[in-house]
């Protein structure tokens, strides 16, 4: 199949399929890191995640309307006012669920599951509702437009490069959070064992409730810089959640690390073989090689030493 | 024999089945229209599912998000049969070539695939429609039981299967038919399944096949292989220590899971008319589960009572108030969840049967000499 291109052409195939993919990497590791830290850590299912990251999203296009209409002078910026106001909505939404629905569900993991899905079909109906059916965009500001010339063949987009930017400094963020702080300490330390957390002084309750908050609350910025390469309906969330569990799951769930590289073997992967077969066959076989090896090898690539 | 007859079928379960069978094979048919008769036949082809997975759901524990696989290759299999009788070179003359099913036609497939050619033969197709989705929980289950893989990796990863299978048909379109399925299904070995005399056999049929699944399920949750499952649900690994090899269980049940949702399909498929990867996906799988839920995860007979239940709301939801339909779903799920784990069932173990009981014996007791205690305890 590689016959009919010269060197120079596949190249250049595989560099511009390469930052496609590096583009489908960033949403993965953005869905995936707030799945991450609530399956990973606190070993919840929210099949509702996709539907935060879509809150997130329609909070963006609420923002960007906004700006358009009232503030036509600062509309340049809108976006990093969206991203604050996406992370607090549905970190707000997350304590709330928590709250009200996953903290009765601790003991029983499979309830949870059916539970959120619940939540996801609840959301979309009330997305469906509010914004209507049909997909929305917004409209990027005039820096974000256009693409920058890399070499005479290989062109990059500019809001690409902008959505890997804020998926660096989250996963950064995130990062420090986890691993460099004393709230992330106290998460690893419940994770790792409740009682004696408890024993010594950590409020679990309290830890559980911002964790879940803080994963939903990070699925909302995913979607705020969603928008910036694609438009949102009511059921784009959903498209996701197999493809970013499968990532959190390959990458070996409790691992921050694992999952970032899992969410990049994936996304290249995919990408790749999506130019030379069709997209759907493309997404069957990079799932199914995934699914195989899941087989092969459950704790995924990257694990710790516990048995959950 | 006779002791082992009763635990196998105690006298109250017996009771359940035959209150059931009448339910369903002779007040509905006598109730309703054949248009009804038949929407009724098409939840009770979903019942077979949610059969399937209080076996491996409630007493396994083994909650599987891919039922919907198994579903559609049994499904899948009955329509091939179907659709290469339906396309005989006579009926499709007016293709570029004939003989082959219209969808291939207009994919430009100039001959049958490989796979199609033994669907000519109804008894491959009958043995097929059982085992393909077999072997394929067999590889599945093996694959991970084995390896002590369970609880929430299984359910996502039999959830990647079904998005897989999805996606699979919809992309093959030359093979498969592609987002709109198996259509035009006409005829089964000459007899034509459209009539409403052939809808009235099949949904009896069906009602037979539901009542047979319902003997295999009752058999395993009494027997020995029952009591293990339940045990292992809620101590794997004192089963274990005990010398038993737990993953050949969980593999049964699964493949066993499986084989009811095949047939259920193949039931779909000849009542409805077609079949298609609407039916194999994440979604209606989830909704598979929701049926066994709202019935109660624990009960063969809640399964069959949930599920229709939940498709008789939706259906009539969604013809008058379409948005409400999706709100009501999910709260259902919520709802369930939270506050009725035990579903329809537990409601029913809880509030009904005590009373019924006291009932019973009131009128036994009060038949001889005192009449005037029934109308206390009645109350």
């Amino acid at each position: 199949m590689f016959a009919e291109y010269t060197a120079s052409e596949l190249t250049s195939i595989f560099a511009m399929q390469g930052f496609a993919g590096l583009i489908l990497f960033s949403v993965f590791v953005l869905m995936a890191l707030g799945l991450a830290i609530i399956f990973g850590q606190m070993g919840v299912i929210n099949m509702a995640h996709g539907e935060f990251m879509i809150l997130g999203a329609y909070i963006t296009y609420l923002t960007s309307n906004l700006f358009a209409e009232y503030a036509e002078s600062l509309f340049s910026g809108y976006f990093f006012i969206a991203m604050l106001l996406a992370f607090l909505t549905t970190f707000v939404l997350g304590a709330f669920v928590e709250w009200s629905m996953i903290r009765h569900l601790y003991k029983r993991p499979l309830d949870t599951l059916l539970a959120t899905w619940g939540l996801s079909l609840i959301l979309q109906q009330f997305y469906r509702t509010v914004f209507g059916a049909r997909e929305v965009g917004v409209t990027l500001p005039d820096w974000l437009m256009g693409s920058y010339p890399l070499t005479d063949l290989i062109e990059v987009p500019i809001n690409g490069i902008f959505v890997m930017v804020i998926t660096i400094c989250i996963s950064v963020g995130v990062y420090f959070w986890m691993y460099r702080s004393r709230w992330g300490g106290q998460v690893r330390a419940v994770v790792q064992n409740r009682e004696m957390a408890g024993a010594v002084g950590i409020n679990t309750e309290k830890v559980d409730r911002i964790t879940f908050a803080l994963g939903c609350g990070i699925a909302g910025v995913a979607g705020s810089a969603f928008t910036m390469i694609g438009s949102t309906g009511p059921t784009s969330g959903q498209l996701y959640i197999v493809d970013t569990f499968l990532v959190v799951v390959f990458g070996g769930a409790a691992s921050l690390l694992g999952t970032i590289a899992s969410a990049f073997t994936i996304s290249q992967a995919q990408s790749t073989m999506e130019f030379f077969l069709s997209g759907s066959m493309a997404k069957v076989l990079t799932l199914l090689v995934v699914v195989g090896i899941l087989m092969l090898r459950p704790q995924g690539l990257f694990s710790l030493k516990i048995r959950h | 024999m006779s002791y082992g007859m009763r635990s196998f079928l105690p006298k109250s379960d017996a009771m359940k089945i035959l209150l059931l069978a009448v339910l369903i094979m002779v007040v509905f048919p006598l109730s309703m229209d054949i248009f009804r008769l038949n929407l009724v036949g098409k939840y009770l082809s979903y019942a077979f599912v949610a059969l399937g997975l209080v076996l491996c759901w409630g007493y396994g524990g083994i909650l599987s998000l891919g039922q919907g696989v198994f579903f559609g290759l049994g499904g899948y299999c009955m329509a091939m049969f179907l659709k290469l009788e339906a396309s005989t070179p006579e009926a499709t003359a007016i293709q570029s070539t004939p003989g082959i099913p219209d969808f291939m036609d207009w994919n430009q497939l100039t001959a049958l695939p490989w796979f199609w050619e033994p669907f000519h033969s109804l008894s491959f197709t009958v043995a097929a429609i059982i085992i393909v989705p077999v072997i394929f929980a067999f590889i599945i289950s093996v694959a991970m039981f084995k390896r002590r893989v369970g609880g929430v990796y299984f359910a996502i990863i039999t959830q990647a299967i079904a998005a897989i299978l999805t996606i699979l048909i919809i992309g093959q379109q030359g093979y498969t038919g592609g987002v709109n399925g198996i259509t035009d299904l006409r005829t089964l070995k000459g007899w034509d399944i459209r009539t409403d005399e052939a809808k009235y056999i099949l949904y009896f049929f069906c009602c037979i096949m539901l009542i047979g699944c319902l003997f295999v399920a009752q058999y395993v949750r009494k027997s020995k292989l029952g009591r293990l499952l339940v045990a292992m649900r809620d101590k794997e690994d004192r089963v274990r220590f005990s010398g038993y090899d737990v993953s050949n269980f969980k593999i049964f049940v699964f493949c066993l899971a499986a084989a009811f949702s095949a047939i259920g399909g193949a039931m779909f498929t000849l009542q409805v008319g077609f079949m298609s990867p609407t039916f194999v996906g994440i979604v209606p799988s989830i909704e598979m589960v929701i049926f066994c839920a709202v019935g109660g995860r624990l009960s063969i007979f809640g399964a069959i009572y949930g599920t229709l239940v939940v498709n008789w709301a939706k259906t009539t939801f969604s013809e008058s108030f379409p948005e409400l339909w999706l709100f009501g779903l999910g709260a259902l799920f919520i709802g369930v969840v939270l506050a009725f784990p035990q579903g329809l069932a537990g409601l029913y173990t809880t509030w009904i049967e005590p009373r019924l009981s006291q009932w019973f014996k009131s009128l036994r007791s009060a038949r001889p000499p005192m009449p005037s205690t029934t109308a206390d305890s009645r109350s």
